[in-house]
């Protein structure tokens, strides 16, 4: 590939109103070409308007949206990209193997549509209409739509939204197929899995601002007194008599019925003290495992632990 | 690793050739209209039946000739019945599924998007036409050969005026709001609006609806042009609907 200096995607100081409520807050990000980008965020966050924006769906009230280098929904940057609009598209009586046809015939050098509905498990329903098809398989369908031109760079607005267990790895594997191709992928979603595993940056938006951006590993650095050693055991355990007996600055709590967490510095004398304390109380410590921060504890703490309505 | 082969996915991205993407827009477009039973029971059977009662019928009043005067009418029905209202109602749903986003978010341009429909309603109308044509001749249908270039003119116009109406219905409001709208206006048209009747009162010579079957009825049973004041009827409608409803169409 020849070395490409120009972002894939750069945001600034975008700022996206409805009405009285500011969407997105002067927004800023930058992708790398060639890349996987998450945009992290709870619902209501501002991703879908932020992604909607970029694809030109969508007028910006403020700030600058370059993709590829030129402006957000220009007639010459869409057949550059591949998007994937939240909950797919459709006419409500073609057949899936028609749809895609037609999005192809926009292509100038176009996948095979037979070949990518077949790689989309969708070769059942190829002669069903998009009505009758499911909300995974819309949503396939809607990916496949998306991939079908050969584009530089695929915006996928919860791509994995309605899928089964199957569908979802299958995406995963495609999103990983495509960076490896070069395609700069700009994904939102909500699943902390999904992030971890596809994306080089991810970006965590909330109520339309950037509260974090990094590396998944930067996002749950290992900070040395950041770390939790989790155990299941009968619920109800006296949680302050193992306090007592660990070192100071040492945290314990019983998260959910029966999973105790210790929070803090963990070193092989914590996991002995613990698991001793657990013989003299004689229950057995199960799934007993230290880990760093993963992304869900990182995104709660930014987001905060309350239901959003 | 995926189970992908590298270069699979290798960007090559570009615009398709425009005639092809106007081809297969249009013809996705025609074809589904012929796969909807609801849109060929609106489009083509219900004028068929009509064309054949207001043609034998000598109850409803009609001026002579009669099968002459009745094809010019059910010719107006049909253009309503397919660019107005099958428009509006395919529009109102295609909305609700997503369809225009998908596509404007594809390589096609957006006039594309916009000149696929139209040329996808002509086919319909050019298909309708032809059925209610063939069945009017059977009749006993005598089609004066000079009107031909005018009735053309007009089938068109009225697609395109009609056309417009039905987007401006359809690509603001809820789908099935749209359903009941398309559908009582259809009706009214048809029975007040001057089709099926020619119009008793003044006023009703302003809609769109009497300008066609009128500006149709010169062309068709008298084999002349149609008169100024209907045809520029039907340029105003089309012009007023087309620029509001280039302001009030939303993609969902």
């Amino acid at each position: 590939m020849s070395p490409n200096p120009q972002p894939a995607v750069e945001v600034s100081g975008l700022v996206k109103r409805y009405g009285s409520k500011t969407a997105v807050d002067g927004l800023d990000l930058v992708q790398q070409p060639g890349t996987v980008l998450a945009l992290l965020g709870p619902n209501g966050a501002g991703k879908t308007t932020t992604v909607e924006i970029c694809e030109g769906f969508r007028r910006a009230d403020d700030g600058s949206v370059r993709v590829l280098g030129l402006a957000a929904g220009s007639e010459e940057l869409r057949p550059r990209i591949g998007v994937m609009p939240q909950g797919g598209g459709g006419y409500p009586g073609i057949r899936a193997e028609e749809m895609l046809n037609l999005v192809a015939a926009c292509a100038k050098n176009p996948l095979d549509p037979k070949w990518l509905i077949e790689v989309l498990g969708l070769g059942g329903a190829a002669r069903t209409p998009y009505k009758r098809l499911s909300g995974g398989q819309q949503q396939r369908l809607s990916l496949a739509c998306a991939l079908i031109g050969r584009p530089e760079l695929v915006f996928l607005d919860e791509p994995t939204a309605g899928m089964d267990p199957q569908a979802r790895r299958l995406v995963w594997d495609l999103v990983c197929a495509l960076k490896d191709d070069g395609v700069a992928v700009l994904l939102t979603t909500h699943l902390m899995d999904e992030a971890e595993a596809l994306a080089d940056d991810v970006v965590i938006i909330d109520q339309g601002r950037v509260v974090a951006q990094g590396t998944p590993a930067e996002l749950t650095a290992n900070r040395p007194d950041d770390q939790q050693l989790r155990f299941r055991a009968r619920p109800g355990l006296d949680t302050s008599l193992l306090s007592a007996a660990l070192p100071e600055g040492l945290k314990v709590r019983e998260a959910t019925r029966g999973a105790y967490v210790v929070e803090g510095h963990i070193d092989p004398q914590v996991v002995s003290t613990v698991t001793s304390w657990c013989a003299q109380q004689g229950v057995l410590a199960e799934e007993l495992t230290v880990a760093k921060r993963s992304l869900e504890d990182v995104f709660l703490e930014l987001t905060g632990r309350e239901l959003r309505s | 690793m995926t189970t992908f082969a590298p270069g699979t996915f290798k960007p090559a991205p570009g615009r398709g050739s425009l005639p092809k993407m106007l081809f297969v827009h249009a013809r996705t477009e025609a074809m589904l209209t012929l796969r909807n039973g609801e849109q060929v029971l609106l489009t083509v059977l219900i004028p068929l039946a009509l064309l054949v009662a207001l043609s034998v019928m000598s109850v409803i009043p009609m001026p002579e000739p009669r099968v002459g005067s009745a094809t010019a009418r059910i010719f107006a029905l049909a253009i309503i019945s397919s660019a107005f209202t099958g428009q509006a109602i395919a529009l109102g749903f295609d909305r609700r599924y997503g369809v225009l986003k998908r596509l404007s978010a594809s390589a096609l341009p957006r006039w594309l998007l916009v000149a696929g429909r139209v040329c996808g309603a002509l086919v319909v109308v050019a298909l309708q036409i032809t059925l209610l044509a063939v069945t009017a001749l059977v009749l006993g249908w005598r089609f004066p050969l000079s009107g031909l270039p005018w009735v053309v003119l007009l089938i068109i116009l009225g697609t395109l005026t009609f056309g417009a109406l039905g987007v401006l219905l359809g690509g603001s409001l809820r789908a099935e709001i749209v359903l009941a709208l398309a559908n009582i206006i259809w009706f009214a048209l048809l029975m007040a609006g001057g089709v099926a009747l020619s119009a008793p009162v003044g006023f009703i010579h302003l809609l769109p609806s009497a300008a066609l079957a009128e500006a149709l009825e010169t062309s068709v049973v008298h084999g002349t042009a149609p008169g100024a004041g209907p045809v520029a009827v039907l340029v105003a409608w089309g012009v007023v609907a087309g620029a509001l409803a280039t302001r009030t169409t939303r993609l969902t």
